[in-house]
């Protein structure tokens, strides 16, 4: 059969295009072009070279052993070095070098410590206003044992969403320790005394039964024996803010 | 850390970062892919489209549409030698881009694209418009003098045969070329849709009816240019166009818009049925920042004005100069409303968070690479080289130079 | 090539200010963030995070230190990790606030809102998937899973095509302005892979992230797995991701 002329040209065409393929890919390029599995080793290799900034706790401690074992007893004892005093890497490796930040200013501690509502319960906080304003934290906080110089009195300082919200409710002029018994050892050191919380309807019922005097609840006195079935009170009323909302 | 951003970028992404609504994450606030990726769908689609008008012809013989065959063919080509250089343009590294031919991915739609372009180009386009132009070609070459003579042989590959038998075998080589381009066709710009509806993690792009909406929407977009380039080139010329040919290719693009807009109409719906998580942020989306765009540019001028025009065009037998405005009218802004199509997809699938709790900002930059400029360059471009092609390889020239041969 | 001269390669970045003056001290703390990686096996470990959202303050150290750490540009654009503040109110409704990208804390805080029931801060940075959709995507393979469990990106490969940033759920992933490649969270590979922990877990001042490997025998992580309730994000879409969280609320995304 004869071959069209037309094939004969285009196959001509195709196997000019396929002989320079093969030749790019077998003859004249490096098999290290045509799979990424090398390049993906290399890659490894470099990463793992790359300089590291932050020297990490463990190398601090080798020459300031005294620093740790300070920081070690207070309350900021799981805080790495450098969160404070920035990359110290290169330091470390020559102590010579540009040494550490030293972190004085008042900013620098609030950036922690300033009251923020979506900070946990319980973590130490201030409001800047009304905390020595102007002053800067370690004229009287040691950075690495921060024990403040006078034991808090409000529970505030570490409750302090706690206490705002307290603070729009009905429940405002109350004290804490109206409604929990507070151990002064809570105050020192929290974890190791926590206190009461109200473990019955009869708590709340000393101003809210029915024959309540007390003035203040006098707007929200409820016979106990019928109201709320089986439930505890505050599985519906937030004790910090029983009215539910402003 | 190592130096400042450009400031061109520092200000865009300054200006992209106060336009946010809600929340997003912050790495969102620059757009990843911006105008040069709605582009490039866009002139792929007229390639895939003005291919699958042309195969009406060899394929299905729908003889009315033959006068336009060549034009058809000669567009998908000019906008195919474009297509590729809005990516190559996007890349961070343009020079690494061979890559993507020597190690593909092969979970990777995107690393398909070099085979596939190449593929289309090469084994389908090029073979294809061969084929339909050796016997000109070869004609050509003997009547040019000099150099032209010397391009014009190159050309046909230095082919001499002009034998009956020669010719049979083009046109049924022809055949079976386009048969294979169809579906090589839907691949080239299939893949594209499968790109964007592969993507999981963005609920405006991931779905199965992506690759199907951007195929039909291309095919309507290619129609519209052939259609387009068809009236202005009689225009320029001066010239009458054949009316029947016109009113056919009017009747696939009306078919093709009602399907395509089925096809749009039945994702929105769907979304809206099923009322998944991402439905309250998208229909936000929709409203607010893709409310011009969307309702009143692609559906409405884009698509539902177009279709109602054609329509009545068929349906009232009007005479041939307003037929000629109307569908020059509706071609214009299908074109438009194509585009717009592709914005919607491409920047509005960026234009909220994927925490589905925020809205952003593209600040298109008028000039640099990534511009509103180059953008419009690229979109001239084929028009260039649609007007060498026909320099080149004039449609005509058989009936004028050879008449009782084509 | 020996210790001396290795390690001396390794810290090579540094200014030389005179000698290098070897202290005893400081050759030991040298040793601590140069080790040798020649005996490293990455097939012995599979790393992933856990996150306490009770335990995070929103202080921002872990960003900053990241952004020291890993040469990320400093402008808000551009995060390896950062911090959500989320604000739930008793009507569902719910309001997110990315506080990494302000220039500082406000001067005040905010008025109590007592419609707010729930309200905390979320860290987040890249998950290090197990099933990665931003691998899946690259068309060169330029990014990839390594033995250990790390997706690292190859900046000398990558084209900038920009996929894996859309395919990423997370939002983790951005296009370094300097090296126009892809760029992401390594779980900083140069310091684990010494036996360092990754800097954001090594600043965060209340321990709210933990590192560790799963395939550890007396691991941090391991623990923390077994004493927590465990979630992760977005896991309608599989990418099996490797950073847990415990305490993570249902209106995170």
């Amino acid at each position: 059969m004869k071959i069209p002329e037309q094939v004969k040209r285009l196959g001509t065409v195709l196997a000019v295009i396929v002989a320079l393929v093969l030749l790019l890919r077998f003859v004249i390029l490096p098999e290290s072009f045509f799979s990424a599995k090398p390049h993906q080793v290399a890659t490894v290799v470099r990463e793992m070279d790359k300089p590291i900034q932050h020297a990490g706790v463990a190398a601090c401690r080798k020459c300031h052993e005294d620093e740790y074992e300070a920081k070690y007893a207070g309350s900021h004892r799981n805080i790495g070095c450098e969160n404070c005093h920035g990359p110290s890497a290169a330091h470390a490796s020559d102590k010579s070098a540009e040494k550490p930040r030293k972190p004085r200013e008042r900013e620098f501690c609030l950036t922690c410590h300033a009251y923020d509502g979506s900070r946990p319960n319980g973590f130490p906080q201030v409001y800047p206003q009304e905390h020595r304003p102007g002053k800067r934290c370690v004229i009287c906080h040691d950075a690495h044992d921060p024990v403040p110089p006078r034991t808090p009195e409000e529970c505030s300082g570490c409750h302090g969403r706690i206490a705002r919200t307290k603070a729009l409710s009905t429940h405002a002029l109350l004290p804490c320790t109206e409604c929990h018994v507070v151990d002064e050892q809570h105050l020192l050191e929290p974890r190791s005394a926590l206190p009461t919380k109200p473990d019955s309807r009869e708590m709340c019922g000393r101003c809210h039964a029915s024959g309540s005097t007390d003035p203040a609840a006098s707007k929200a006195v409820v016979d106990l024996a019928s109201h709320g079935g089986i439930y505890v009170c505050w599985e519906c009323h937030y004790a910090h803010l029983p009215e539910g909302r402003k | 850390m190592s130096g400042a951003i450009p400031q061109g970028l520092y200000e865009q992404l300054s200006h992209q970062l106060s336009q946010v609504i809600g929340f997003i994450y912050p790495n969102e606030v620059e757009t990843q892919w911006a105008i040069l990726i709605v582009v490039y769908p866009y002139i792929t689609g007229i390639v895939a489209g003005a291919f699958i008008l042309a195969s009406l012809v060899k394929v299905f013989n729908v003889v009315e549409v033959q006068p336009i065959y060549r034009l058809a063919l000669l567009t998908a080509l000019a906008f195919m030698l474009v297509a590729g250089m809005p990516l190559q343009l996007h890349l961070g590294h343009p020079e690494r881009a061979y890559e993507i031919f020597f190690t593909p991915q092969t979970t990777s739609a995107m690393a398909m694209f070099g085979f596939v372009y190449l593929w289309y180009l090469m084994g389908i386009l090029l073979i294809e418009i061969w084929f339909e132009y050796r016997q000109q070609l070869i004609l050509m070459a003997r009547e040019a003098k000099g150099l032209m003579k010397g391009v014009y042989s190159a050309l046909s590959l230095f082919s001499k045969d002009l034998s009956p038998e020669a010719l049979a075998f083009d046109k049924k080589a022809s055949k079976v070329i386009t048969i294979i381009g169809i579906p090589s066709a839907f691949l080239l710009h299939g893949y594209v849709g499968f790109i964007f509806g592969s993507v999981k993690a963005n609920p405006w792009w991931g779905s199965v009816l992506m690759p199907i909406v951007f195929l039909m929407s291309a095919i309507v977009s290619g129609i519209a240019m052939v259609m387009f380039l068809y009236i202005l080139l009689s225009m320029l010329r001066n010239e009458k166009l054949d009316m029947r040919c016109l009113d056919k290719i009017g009747l696939f693009l009306m078919v093709a818009i009602i399907v395509d807009f089925a096809l749009e109409s039945l994702d929105y719906i769907h979304r809206i049925y099923q009322s998944e998580e991402s439905i309250g942020i998208l229909t936000q989306l929709v409203s607010s920042k893709l409310f011009t765009s969307l309702v009143v540019v692609q559906v409405l001028f884009g698509m539902l004005l177009p279709l109602l025009v054609i329509a009545l065009v068929r349906i009232f037998r009007l005479n041939e100069e307003l037929r000629k405005l109307l569908y020059f009218t509706s071609s214009l802004l299908i074109l438009l409303g194509i585009f717009a199509m592709r914005w919607n997809v491409v920047i509005g699938g960026q234009l909220y968070s994927k925490s589905l709790r925020g809205l952003m900002a593209y600040k298109m930059e008028i000039t640099g690479i990534e511009s509103l400029v180059m953008a419009l360059a690229l979109l001239a471009l084929p028009f260039v080289f649609l007007t060498v092609l026909f320099w080149l390889l004039p449609p005509r020239w058989m009936k004028t130079n050879a008449p009782g041969t084509a | 090539m020996n210790k001396r001269e290795f390690l001396r390669q390794v810290v090579s970045f540094l200014p030389a200010a005179g000698l290098l003056r070897m202290f005893p001290e400081t050759a030991e703390a040298k040793e601590l963030i140069s080790a040798p990686t020649a005996d490293y096996d990455p097939t012995k470990h599979w790393y992933g995070m856990g996150v306490d959202v009770d335990k995070c303050i929103g202080c921002n150290r872990c960003v900053e230190a990241c952004k020291a750490e890993n040469a990320v540009p400093e402008e808000p654009f551009y995060f390896r990790t950062w911090i959500e503040r989320y604000k739930i109110r008793s009507d569902g409704e719910t309001t997110v606030e990315c506080i990494s990208t302000r220039e500082a804390p406000p001067e005040q805080a905010e008025p109590e809102d007592p419609n707010v029931v729930r309200t905390f801060f979320v860290p987040k940075l890249c998950n290090q998937c197990a099933h990665p959709p931003c691998v899946q995507v690259c068309p060169v393979g330029a990014t990839f899973q390594t033995s250990d469990g790390v997706v690292l990106v190859d900046a000398t490969r990558c084209i900038g095509c920009r996929y894996c940033i859309q395919a990423c759920p997370y939002g983790a992933r951005y296009l370094n302005p300097h090296t126009r490649t892809a760029d992401k969270c390594t779980f900083c590979y140069h310091r684990i892979t010494k036996g360092l922990l990754p800097a954001c877990v090594e600043v965060c001042p209340t321990e709210a992230r933990i590192f560790g490997d799963f395939k550890g025998q007396a691991d941090r992580l391991v623990r923390f797995q077994r004493v927590n309730q465990i979630s992760v994000l977005k896991p309608d879409l599989n990418t099996e991701p490797k950073v847990l969280y415990a305490q993570l609320d249902g209106e995170v995304r």
